[in-house]
Formats: C-alpha cells, sequence, structure tokens
C-alpha cells in the first residue's frame, strides 16, 4: 500500500463516467436538474453538497437503480443497465440490511464475487483471495469470522467497502463512507480508495466533510440539484460556491449513529 | 427388529416414505429464504390460493395437480407483480391475492350442487394415497427445483440480503424474486398431498426457524434446515403409522417439537458460553 501513485502517470486516463444533462424525478420532487459531469479512469471525483442535493440520486443513477427522466448516462459507452455483471459495486450511505441475516464478515465479503461468477462457477481460490485481500485491505482479516451483528458502525463500513474491492468492479460508487467513522477508519479507507484510484479505478464519492477533500479527491463536485462547481479542489474550496454549501452542511450535517 | 420395519412391506408406505423424504428436503431448504426473506405468510398464501385451480380443474374435469399448479404459479407471479409495480408491501399483496383466489375457489364451490371433491385430503393431506403417477411427479418437480436452486442460490442469498447493492452490481433483485416466487409455488404443489393445504406452510417455516435458532451462517441453516425437514416428515409419517394418527398432523407437530429442541439448546448454549 506504500507507492500509491506509482502507477498513476502509467496509466491512459480514459473517460471512465459520463453524465449528460441528466434531470432525475422522485414522483413529483425534481432530485436532480441538468447535471452533467465527466470521471475518468485513475480519478477520484468528490461529490459534496447539502441534505437533499441529490448526491446520492446521482450516485443510484450511475448504478442503474434509478432512470433519469432526461439525459444520459454511459459507463465505459454503454448504459448502467447494458453493462456486464460486477462492472459497478456501490456501497449505500446507510446499509438497510437485516443485522441478524446469517452472515460472517467474510461471507458478506465474498457476496462481492458472486456477481463475477456464472451459475454453474465454484466459488474458486481466485474468490477466494479477492475476498481476503478486501479484507486485508480494509484491516478486518481478523474481525472476518465475527457475525455481522456484532460489528460497530464503522466496522461495518468498512465491510461493505471490502465487498465491494473485492468485486473488482470497474467504477466504484461510494455514498458517505466517512460519515460517523473514527479517525482511523477514515483514513484506512482513504489510503485504500487512493490505491485503487492510483490502480486505474474510477471513484465516486459523496461526503459531508470538507476538511480533508485535497487528500481524498483529484476532482470536486459542488451539487445543489444542480451542478454548481465542478473542478480542482483546491479552487472550488477557493470559490464561492463552497462556502455556501458548508454553511448549510454544518447546520444541517448530521452524524450516523455508531452501532457499537 | 422386523416389527420397526413394518410400514416399508407395504407398496403404498414406500412411495409415501419417498414423498415425504421429497417434500422434507424441499420445503426445508426453501423455507430458509422464506425465514430470510420474512416471508412466512408466503406458504399459506399460495397454499390457500392453490384451492381455487383445484376447484376449477374439478369443473373442467382435469388433473387437480394441473389446476392447483396453474393457479399457484400465477398467484405467485401476481403478488411480485402487484408488489412491484404497486408498490405495496409483499405481505399486504400475499394478503390480498391469497384470499381473493380462496374466496374464489370457495365461490365457485358454493354454486355446485354436490362436493364431489375429497375436500378433506387437500386441506389435510393424504400421503397415503400418494400413487405411482403421482411420485414421479412429485420426483419430477422436486429435482426440478432443486436444479433451480443449484443455479441461483447465490443470487437468491445476496438479493435476500442487500437487494440494492446486488441489483447495482448487475445481480437482478426482480429476476430474482420471480424466481423464488415460481420455486415456492410449486414447493407448495408438490406438498400439498402430503400435508394439505392447511398444515404446508408449516414445513415451509418451522425446519428453516428451527435451524436459523441454532447458527449463524447461510449454508449450515439451509443444512440443518434440511435435516430437520426430513426428520420432520420421514419421522412424523413412520409415528403416524404407529399412532394411526394423520400423517400430515404427526408430521407438523414433530417440525413444531424439534422447533422447541432448536430454542432451547440455542438458549443452553448462549448460557454455558456466558458461564465459560
Amino acid at each position: 500500500m506504500k507507492d500509491v501513485h506509482q502507477h498513476h502517470d502509467a496509466l491512459a486516463h480514459e473517460e471512465a463516467v459520463v453524465v449528460r444533462d441528466i434531470s432525475v424525478r422522485y414522483d413529483t420532487v425534481l432530485a436532480l436538474e441538468g447535471a452533467t459531469l465527466t470521471v475518468c479512469t485513475g480519478e477520484a471525483l468528490g461529490i459534496v453538497g447539502p441534505n437533499g442535493s441529490g448526491k446520492s440520486t446521482l450516485l443510484k443513477s450511475i448504478a442503474g437503480l434509478l432512470t433519469p427522466a432526461r439525459g444520459s448516462i454511459e459507463v465505459f459507452g454503454k448504459s448502467p443497465k447494458s453493462l456486464g455483471p460486477g462492472s459497478i459495486a456501490y456501497v449505500p450511505q446507510v446499509e438497510a440490511v437485516d443485522w441478524s441475516f446469517p452472515a460472517t464478515v467474510r461471507d458478506v465479503v465474498s457476496m462481492g464475487r458472486f456477481s463475477r461468477l456464472r451459475p454453474w462457477q465454484v466459488f474458486g481460490s481466485r474468490d477466494r483471495d479477492a475476498v481476503e485481500r478486501a479484507l486485508e485491505a480494509v484491516h478486518m482479516t481478523d474481525l472476518a469470522d465475527r457475525h455481522i451483528a456484532n460489528l460497530s458502525g464503522g466496522q461495518q463500513q468498512r465491510a461493505f467497502v471490502a465487498r465491494a474491492i473485492a468485486q473488482d468492479p470497474q467504477v466504484l460508487l461510494l455514498d458517505e463512507p466517512t460519515t460517523g467513522v473514527d479517525a482511523k477508519t477514515e483514513e484506512a479507507l482513504r489510503v485504500v480508495v487512493r490505491h485503487l484510484v492510483a490502480h486505474g479505478l474510477p471513484v465516486l464519492m459523496t461526503t459531508h466533510d470538507l476538511e480533508r477533500v485535497e487528500e481524498w479527491f483529484d476532482r470536486l463536485l459542488v451539487l445543489d440539484r444542480k451542478v454548481l462547481a465542478l473542478g480542482d479542489p483546491a479552487e472550488v474550496l477557493a470559490s464561492g460556491a463552497y462556502a455556501s454549501i458548508r454553511e448549510h452542511t454544518h447546520t444541517h450535517g448530521h452524524m450516523r449513529h455508531d452501532r457499537a | 427388529m422386523n416389527e420397526l420395519l413394518m410400514p416399508f412391506q407395504y407398496d403404498f408406505m414406500q412411495r409415501a416414505f419417498l414423498a415425504a423424504l421429497c417434500v422434507g428436503l424441499l420445503c426445508s431448504v426453501m423455507g430458509t429464504y422464506v425465514i430470510l426473506r420474512k416471508l412466512s405468510f408466503i406458504g399459506d398464501g399460495i397454499a390457500h390460493a392453490s384451492f381455487a385451480g383445484i376447484v376449477i380443474a374439478y369443473l373442467r374435469g382435469i388433473d387437480y395437480y394441473v389446476g392447483a399448479a396453474v393457479v399457484a404459479v400465477a398467484t405467485a407471479v401476481g403478488i411480485g407483480f402487484v408488489h412491484r409495480r404497486g408498490k405495496i408491501s409483499l405481505d399486504t399483496t400475499i394478503g390480498v391475492l391469497f384470499t381473493g383466489a380462496f374466496a374464489l375457489g370457495v365461490f365457485l364451490m358454493s354454486r355446485q350442487r354436490s362436493y364431489a371433491i375429497d375436500l378433506q385430503s387437500f386441506l389435510f393431506g393424504d400421503i397415503l394415497g400418494v400413487g405411482r403417477g403421482d411420485l414421479l411427479l412429485i420426483l419430477g418437480l422436486a429435482l426440478a427445483i432443486a436444479i433451480a436452486v443449484v443455479i441461483l442460490w447465490r443470487g437468491l442469498m445476496y438479493t435476500s440480503f442487500d437487494p440494492v447493492v446486488a441489483q447495482a452490481s448487475g445481480i437482478s433483485a426482480e429476476v430474482h424474486e420471480y424466481a423464488l416466487l415460481v420455486m415456492l409455488a410449486l414447493t407448495i404443489i408438490v406438498s400439498l398431498q402430503s400435508v394439505g393445504i392447511i398444515l404446508v406452510a408449516a414445513l415451509l417455516v418451522t425446519p428453516a426457524a428451527a435451524a436459523y435458532q441454532l447458527t449463524s451462517r447461510f449454508v449450515p441453516m439451509m443444512v440443518l434446515a434440511a435435516v430437520f425437514g426430513s426428520v420432520s416428515t420421514v419421522g412424523g409419517l413412520y409415528l403416524s403409522y404407529y399412532l394411526g394418527s394423520s400423517s400430515g398432523a404427526t408430521i407438523v407437530l414433530l417440525a413444531t417439537g424439534l422447533f422447541f429442541v432448536a430454542m432451547a439448546c440455542a438458549r443452553l448454549s448462549r448460557i454455558l458460553r456466558r458461564s465459560a
């Protein structure tokens, strides 16, 4: 994990996610209006904005979970729904799963491999290796056999990030993975994400934490139903768009409760 | 010793035991998904709905099981469709559709002057009446469902646990939901003759619920459920032979007993672990 920027220059940066002028509607509410952006391979895009600004909606649309009323989304030249299985890994903001489901951390991370396997294929050594590597990346090897109900909020978050990594996706979508986790977990996640980005993975991630965006991201998107700003994190931070958003998030920003 | 093997000397008993084993394994394996998706209601629902199929089959002079199967699968698919399109919870959808289908069965039957259908055997099962053809049908359907489970088990598990993330990764929650509903409908049809409409739901829920008490892993839960399920059906049938009791009721009572034993074991192991 040391030389995170090792391969950075070697990779040709091609367009991975192209979002053109999309509008997304929930019944009568317009959650996103005319959003346009591009994310290349080997690039981490941070998405900030107040609650209800459409951050999660943007990620869900790219994941193919929502269909825009207008505009188009292409992931490596294809619509999200026509992509091959395993292409997109998505880590939602709040995991609304049944925590009493009979599964250990390793079982959950193993699910990341399911989209990579045809029904008749056996879960083989290659899959097991990917699972162990993913567990290692988020420092959860020693917790691998623990039942998911017995994890803290930060550990749960790391387990779901590990599941996404084990999938070996072409695009990684993270919805506020750092909300409610401690500083150590956040740093561990940042190292993992930067490592993946250095190896060419395009990452889109929403966050409420505006303090460390320059360390996390190559570019920053400020969203409030519309794209307010998009560019170099330092430049976006210096712009007025950031200031107005910061006001907003500091008054409305919320912390997720730890489940420990 | 010979006395213990006595039930097996009759052809109809051999067929009954084979059918019981099939039904026990099938119901408990499918029951694992039923429990984890919190669909305990569905067994009752589809079984009652199939009653309409039995009545329609009688009126048209076709095989009862064909009628029951068609209506059960149609109800299962209908449940999935109304749930997804109507944005109504699965539980509510099942409640609406199964009572509707059951009422249709009662309505059609009430307009008949004579009841030639042996209702008793459908409501409570008649495993001793399983003929050669019935057994072949049971074995065939059981094999088809078993193959479907082998092919779909990972997707069914992932979409049971985390449908949204599974969907994002390209594993369709919708396809797996429909597949599960159809597989459940066929499982219930296979089991109808053995335990009847009223009691089939117990076989879908109880063995898997017992297994759930004892393990916190998915595959062990499915295997344990299969053990509990087959012990209940085969053991229950065996007991009913000596007790002269209804086979369906004895099977379900044995399963219920195993559930409470499993619960007690789970409690005991928790207490032991705490004091250790």
